[in-house]
């Protein structure tokens, strides 16, 4: 092993957005390459490829992770769901509140906003906690537990106040 | 990132016999931390495991505490009702860290495995003793605010990164292990991380295959469990200086702290003391600033009295 070893090719089969996709990959690819380079779902979108900017969150099963952070091998057989699922019931009703309360500027950030968005309303649907609930068994979504529980997700742009006000929206 | 194989495997004492063979191979779990340093090339490892599948992802009931599963994700574990109601301060420490796309990738066992955050460690143009051992440490002379002041040396003064080990730490936690000859052993969370002397380059105790299986937590200590931490933005940011405390209703104090140690940092010595000045003198006894980080030996004084506030407030 170590240099000049054989590259190992896997072949897998991912599933986005409700659809199989069979695929070969280098292991080393995150499923942020994979999505943009080799399903064409540029989407997800690439900003620091570190896990420190959010520009690429995706859902796993239902939950945000940062697509850069993780090999697309590891992900086999489970449902991932991108800011392409037109058909999910809150992506979409995000996609409109963004656009409604003007939640972006040059909008590089917003697919992962927003997927981040729809992860972050389940988790408070599942009573989870943040560092701002004063009361870790009953948190309440107020701005300030919006603005910390997004708070893997930066807008250069500084739209912070807009994106706040559309997830509010959606979270009713 | 350099050529790997990438390997899944399902049994925990198979993967744990798989690495002891080969040292250039690496568990990855969440892996948020390790593909970060592969992409920088600070570890390229020839072969990955992916122990996703090994199970050791619940939470157990022990007869006085809680089990840990090592593959029990930093978000579930912070919100699990049991952690909430009796171990706040891990709640706490784990809301306190990272981003929440992160930590429902991260794991238990992951997350006390964490490599420091050293600027220079991450720097591949520049010395550092943990990276390239023998090569120096630009941060003794650099920009080293974000520096331990307790369990350097002349090697490396890199901080240990994790809010979650400080608490558990403070708890009195075990790390529960399988080595690659199938044997197992529990290691206290004290003697898991090792200080950085004249080899940064090791950090744990662990031998070569040993893998996590889970975290033993004793039951909660009587009083009131607070985590309070300053870093340098309100959000996803590792700490400056961060506390986690235990105040019995005598106001004797515990507490254990991060940011300001090569490890998870805790003085035994100054429990039950309930002077602010004096739990100081104790925990910052043989402090050593570096410059840039000399401000961290004020802060942490006067995080522990801000501490003992807050358990009188609230």
């Amino acid at each position: 092993m170590g240099a000049g070893m054989m590259e190992q090719i896997l072949q897998i089969t991912l599933n986005v957005n409700g659809q199989d996709h069979a695929l070969c990959l280098d292991p080393r690819t995150t499923l942020l390459d994979a999505l943009r380079e080799n399903l064409d779902l540029s989407g997800s979108k690439k900003g620091c490829d570190h896990g420190q900017c959010g520009a690429c969150t995706v859902l796993v099963e239902g939950r945000r992770i940062n697509s850069c952070l993780t090999l697309a091998v590891m992900h086999e057989g489970e449902a991932i769901t991108t800011i392409e699922a037109m058909e999910d019931a809150t992506i979409s009703a995000l996609q409109a509140a963004f656009v409604e309360h003007d939640g972006f500027q040059c909008g590089y950030c917003t697919p992962g906003q927003i997927c981040s968005a729809a992860g972050m309303l389940r988790e408070f649907a599942a009573g989870m906690p943040s560092y701002v609930s004063s009361n870790l068994s009953a948190p309440a979504l107020d701005a300030a537990e919006i603005r910390e529980r997004m708070s893997g997700n930066i807008c250069r742009c500084a739209a912070y106040p807009n994106i706040v006000r559309a997830i509010e929206q959606v979270a009713g | 990132m350099k050529p790997f194989r990438f390997v899944r495997i399902a049994d925990a004492a198979e993967a744990a016999r798989a690495a002891g063979h080969d040292h250039h191979a690496k568990f990855i779990a969440g892996g948020t931390n390790l593909l970060d340093l592969m992409k920088l090339q600070i570890e390229a490892p020839a072969a990955v495991i992916d122990i996703n599948h090994i199970g050791f992802d619940t939470i157990e009931e022990t007869p006085e505490g809680l089990r840990i599963g090592a593959l029990v994700r930093n978000a579930d574990l912070a919100a699990d009702s049991r952690v909430r109601a009796r171990y706040p301060v891990l709640s706490r420490a784990l809301l306190a860290g990272a981003s929440a796309q992160l930590r429902n990738k991260a794991t238990t066992a992951g997350n006390l495995l964490q490599r420091t955050r050293c600027y220079y460690f991450y720097d591949t143009t520049k010395p550092c003793n943990k990276r390239s051992p023998g090569s120096g440490c630009a941060a003794l002379a650099g920009f080293n605010r974000i520096h331990a002041i307790l369990g350097t040396s002349e090697h490396c003064i890199a901080s240990h990164p994790s809010d979650m080990a400080v608490a558990m730490r403070l708890l009195g936690a075990v790390v529960e292990t399988l080595k690659a000859d199938g044997t197992t052993r529990q290691i206290p969370l004290a003697e898991l991380h090792v200080l950085p002397g004249d080899s940064p380059q090791t950090e744990t105790t662990l031998e070569r295959g040993e893998l996590i299986t889970a975290v033993l937590l004793p039951a909660p200590p009587p009083g009131k469990q607070l985590y309070r931490k300053v870093r340098d933005r309100a959000s996803y940011a590792f700490a400056i200086v961060s506390v986690a405390a235990i105040i019995g209703e005598d106001g004797g104090a515990a507490m254990a702290f991060g940011g300001i140690g090569a490890k998870p940092w805790r003085v035994e010595a100054a429990d039950g003391l309930r002077n602010g000045d004096e739990i100081a003198d104790a925990v910052l006894a043989g402090a050593i600033g570096h410059g840039g980080n000399d401000f961290k030996i004020p802060l942490t004084r006067r995080m522990i009295r801000a501490v003992l506030r807050d358990a009188k407030e609230g």
